[in-house]
């Protein structure tokens, strides 16, 4: 019996040592199921990020090791803590996806020695509430992903009512709260919201419901409900103009196959990544994107780009310590806190008090390239935009968690 | 008003689809008492394989039948290879027509992608009308929904009650031995009606990926629809299985127009019960 | 005796294994077990095969979340020597409710009447945000503190699942052979004989669903602490067809092959990604469960007994 736990020990040790000097990141990104493409293309920015450095900062070798989940927390969980356990990892990279997100800041509180640093998740109340000492962010989330819109819709557009249809969880939620926030602050209403189950395919009873003195229609739904959706709602003779939330028009939408898609041309929406930016440090990022992955999309997609960020900033921080990790990480926490660096989209990224990111937003259109393929065009660029979307950060808490009544101003 | 009896056409023009695609299910249970739960992804291939089609020959028709005889290729390849070899151990099959279920699904999402797809409808089909009386404008494709299932569940009906091979396959379900004495291959005539059950799940396929659109995930959800279409209805007759579309489309479309938080829950609750109240469905057979 | 051999190698596991092979391989093997042996203890006493078991676990799980510590904010605190036996009652008798509602379904309809429950019960905690949380559900729930020592610590974690799943075991051999039990299996053999006799069908069909809610609920308040957080996730699609998945592999006569079933669930589900594509696990899993059912009806654990007999015999000559 004392041999065999000598035995496993001494290979807990050698695994121990082989890293004394490589510094281990593990990557958690969804590689199974339906999100498996937009999880391989988050695994590719933070690649990039690594080739940037080339694999190594301050001759510590970077190690990445990616695991995937589901999509459900309960994997994304499983995932971070066998790449800590097991693995040993000194980062964790990642997730994906909301709920997982919120998941592991709550997980980040049981492993203090181990930094966390989001991926793309964007769920609100990861950084906003019950904030996790060693969880960061350099993104934003998915109210400062609609940032601009409400605004560019009430005065650019002229629309004063607008009904909302989105699918019923926190993410639309917050999508929704992004949006309303400017709209109504611009003095337009949002008499009705529906709020729909997630995967359900027959909305033709939510179109008929839609009042008729709305100005425009604000769908913030995913993938195939998006399509569903739009669909029916042009073929029961709908004719109000769309906005999009940032799941609503990405590029997977504008790539899948179908008749819908000529409903969206002209739709504006929000996001924080936009494949056909002209900006000069963007172009330089998806050049470096398609040299790297020629079979890859045509440009970075929202998920690469956000894993590039975070990744970025994870080893920037590292040359900044000089790959320093002792005391349970404190300088290289120190040294996160304080980043600043020019990301893809121009801006500069830095954190807040609660280590989620000062980000760039977009206002996008989607139009019709030459080639008949859809895109979405920049309209406008909104820089500098805080988690509390500008407004006084006490006052932005006090209106409490979002939820299907909350925001409101029918 | 006029807002009810719309939602009420779309509960009835969802229970036509829903019907379409309940049919092979309720052919292959009703005589061969398998529960296949691989039905949505033999529904999937079909929807799959018709775009594919469509997209190259631009023929809508084409499409469908194509999406019909992939997935009852698919059909008969499950039969002849896993099901027909634990026949008359229910368990075993459903249990196997799950794990083809799971291979299936991941190996579309493999070919096809995670992306979504939708049929391109031929001109007459596309677009919509104005409907008289109720003044809105309805899609061409849902009213078509109507007239396929009617015609589906009609030819199916002929089918099994009036011809010769209906009676053969009737016979088989109700005395095997006696029908292999009389020299006839139950074998076959079981891959036959499985191939049978997937072209029609097939043929549903393509038409559910161009009235609504198809991605990963529109297995389950035909599967689950099917399931509570047929066994609320009875299991394995034409008959049950139009109620069981009626009851599940209306239920459905009622509960997202007056009731959109737990209206997804009320299928799944009308499901359970009908089957404590009866436990054969509606229109079943009791069983000793 | 036979007993013995197994446990205490079992009892040994801590200082042997590191945190992640005792907490993320061997306490999740013998919590899923546990959830996978009230399937199985339905399916091999009552021949009833219930996809409703993570619904109950689920009853277990989102009470010990609802009154216990989390983070959401939501649900009242109570303290954990009240929870823990509210939790198994509430599982308790949701299962008995189930098996109320489900009395009559025999065979396929069975499946499916549970079936509807298992996706009506997943449904529902999505859509519910008063008492389930809808979609997010509850997060940072904390095990409880005994003595100072969490027991969601990785030992006391496993020497408490380990404590569960032999109690299970027990329980199930004995409730087995008790009146009840017998009635049970009576029930199961020939309903039609036991009304003859003028005793209730329903009585042992309720008491048997009751029973495996009494066990899906253990392992559902320990994926709890476990998981440290319960969401419409954990009742969905993906979970009812796993705890199928594992009751089968084991071997869905055999009440311990539930727990061979989930060590090689675990195995596969954690180390497969460094054997095939990650991607294709589904293929993977599918065709594991594919090759059981066809070659292996009766699951690993037949196989294991045939194996040992074909052993045993072989030796005999030489003894």
């Amino acid at each position: 019996m004392n041999k065999l736990k000598l035995a496993v020990s001494i290979l807990a040790l050698s695994a121990a040592s082989a890293s004394a000097e490589d510094i281990k990141i593990g990557l958690i990104s969804i590689l199974e199921g339906n999100f498996a493409v937009s999880g391989t293309d988050a695994i590719r920015g933070a690649e990039l990020a690594i080739l940037d450095v080339e694999g190594s900062v301050d001759g510590n070798k970077i190690e990445m090791v990616s695991m995937s989940s589901d999509g459900s927390p309960d994997t994304a969980v499983a995932a971070a803590r066998k790449l800590i356990e097991q693995d040993g990892v000194d980062i964790i990279l990642g997730p994906l996806s909301g709920s997982e997100g919120l998941a592991l800041r709550d997980l980040s509180k049981s492993y203090p020695n181990v930094t966390f640093i989001n991926g793309s998740s964007a769920a609100q109340d990861t950084t906003l509430r019950q904030s996790s000492d060693n969880f960061f962010r350099f993104g934003g989330d998915g109210a400062q992903w609609m940032v601009g819109v409400g605004d560019y819709a009430f005065n650019d557009l002229g629309y004063k009512s607008v009904a909302v249809v989105a699918e019923d969880y926190s993410f639309p939620y917050t999508q929704v709260l992004g949006f309303m926030s400017e709209f109504c602050a611009a003095g337009g209403t949002v008499p009705e919201k529906f709020w729909t189950p997630i995967g359900n395919s027959d909305y033709s009873s939510v179109v008929y419901a839609i009042p008729q003195d709305v100005d425009a229609i604000f769908v913030a739904l995913g993938g195939a409900d998006a399509v569903n959706f739009l669909t029916q709602y042009d073929q029961a003779g709908g004719d109000k103009p769309i906005i999009g939330g940032s799941t609503t028009i990405d590029q997977s939408i504008l790539e899948s196959k179908g008749p819908f898609k000529k409903l969206l041309i002209g739709a504006p929406a929000g996001s924080p990544t936009v494949g056909d930016y002209d900006g000069a440090e963007w172009q330089a990022f998806v050049k470096a994107y398609t040299t790297n992955y020629p079979d890859a999309f045509s440009a970075p997609s929202i998920f690469a780009h956000h894993y590039y960020m975070a990744a970025t900033a994870a080893l920037l921080a590292l040359d900044e310590v000089d790959g320093d990790l002792s005391n349970d990480h404190a300088a290289y926490r120190e040294a996160l806190t304080n980043l600043s660096f020019t990301v893809p989209t121009g801006g500069t990224m830095r954190l807040d008090a609660n280590r989620n990111g000062i980000v760039d937003n977009f206002v996008t259109e989607v139009y019709e390239r030459e080639d008949g393929t859809l895109g979405n065009r920049v309209i406008k660029v909104v820089r500098d935009v805080s988690q509390s979307l500008g407004q006084d950060p006490e006052a932005f808490l006090a209106m409490g968690p979002v939820s299907r009544d909350n925001p409101s101003c029918p | 008003m006029t807002f009810f009896f719309i939602v009420t056409l779309n509960g009835l023009t969802l229970a036509a689809l829903y019907f379409l695609a309940a049919s092979g299910f309720s052919l292959i249970f009703g005589l061969m008492r398998i529960v296949n739960m691989a039905h949505g992804a033999l529904l999937m291939l079909g929807g799959y394989v018709g775009y594919s089609v469509v997209d190259m020959t631009g023929s809508w028709s084409i499409g469908v039948i194509a999406g019909g005889l992939a997935a009852a290729a698919a059909g008969a390849i499950v039969q002849a290879g896993v099901l027909g070899w634990m026949q008359g151990d229910e368990l075993r099959q459903t249990l196997a027509s799950i794990a083809i279920s799971i291979i299936m699904a991941d190996l579309m999402l493999w070919y096809w992608g995670g992306i979504t797809y939708q049929v391109e409808l031929p001109e007459a089909l596309s677009g919509g009308l104005r409907l008289p009386l109720l003044g809105v404008g309805y899609a061409n494709i849902r009213l078509a929904l109507i007239g396929f299932a009617l015609v589906t569940g009609l030819a199916l009906w002929i089918f099994i009650q009036k011809t010769r091979m209906g009676a053969i396959i009737r016979a088989g379900v109700d005395d095997q031995q006696m029908l292999r004495a009389l020299g006839y291959p139950i074998n076959r005539i079981f891959i036959l009606v499985f191939a049978l059950g997937g072209m029609l799940a097939g043929m549903a396929g393509v038409i559910a990926a161009s009235a609504l659109s198809i991605a990963p995930g529109t297995d389950l959800q035909f599967l689950l629809s099917s399931l509570v279409v047929v066994i609320v209805g009875g299991m394995g007759s034409v008959g049950g299985a139009a109620l069981g579309a009626l009851l599940v489309g209306l239920a459905e479309q009622y509960g997202l127009a007056y009731a959109p938080t737990y209206g997804v829950v009320f299928t799944f609750a009308i499901m359970v019960l009908v089957l404590a109240v009866r436990p054969q469905g509606l229109l079943g057979r009791a069983e000793q | 005796m036979r007993y013995a051999l197994i446990v205490i190698p079992l009892l040994l596991l801590p200082v042997l294994l590191n945190d992640f092979w005792l907490t993320q391989v061997m306490t999740r093997a013998l919590i899923l077990g546990i959830v996978a042996l009230s399937l199985s203890f339905l399916a091999k006493y009552l021949g009833v095969v219930s996809f409703a078991q993570a619904a109950m676990a689920g009853a277990g799980g989102y009470t010990i979340a609802y009154f216990g510590p989390n983070s959401v904010n939501i649900g009242i605190e109570l303290p954990f020597w009240i929870s823990i036996p509210l939790a198994l009652f509430l599982a308790t008798a949701f299962g008995g409710l189930i098996g109320c509602v489900a009395r009559r379904s025999r065979g396929i309809y069975a499946i499916m009447i549970t079936l509807a429950i298992g996706i009506a019960f997943f449904y529902f905690t999505r859509q519910n945000y008063a008492l389930f949380n809808g979609w997010t559900g509850f997060s940072g729930v904390r095990a409880p503190l005994i003595g100072g020592i969490s027991l969601r610590a990785p030992v006391p974690l496993y020497f408490m699942s380990l404590l569960s799943a032999v109690v299970s075991m027990m329980l199930v051999s004995g409730f087995a052979r008790s009146p009840m039990g017998l009635a049970i299996q009576a029930v199961r053999d020939a309903p039609g004989r036991v009304m003859a006799l003028g005793i209730s069908v329903s009585t042992p069909i309720i008491a048997a669903f009751a029973f495996s809610g009494l066990l899906a609920g253990t392992g559902g308040i320990l994926n709890v602490w476990y998981q440290e957080r319960i969401s419409s996730f954990s009742v969905g699609f993906g979970p009812i067809i796993d705890i199928l998945i594992i009751a089968v592999i084991g071997g869905l006569r055999y009440p311990s092959g539930a727990f061979i079933g989930a060590i090689v669930f675990v195995m596969l589900d954690t180390f497969a990604v460094d054997l095939v594509d990650r991607e294709r696990f589904n293929t993977l899993i599918g065709t594991v469960l594919l090759l059981i059912v066809i070659f292996a009806p009766n699951g690993l654990q037949q196989l294991v007994m045939d194996g040992a007999a074909k052993l045993r015999r072989a030796k005999q000559p030489t003894n």
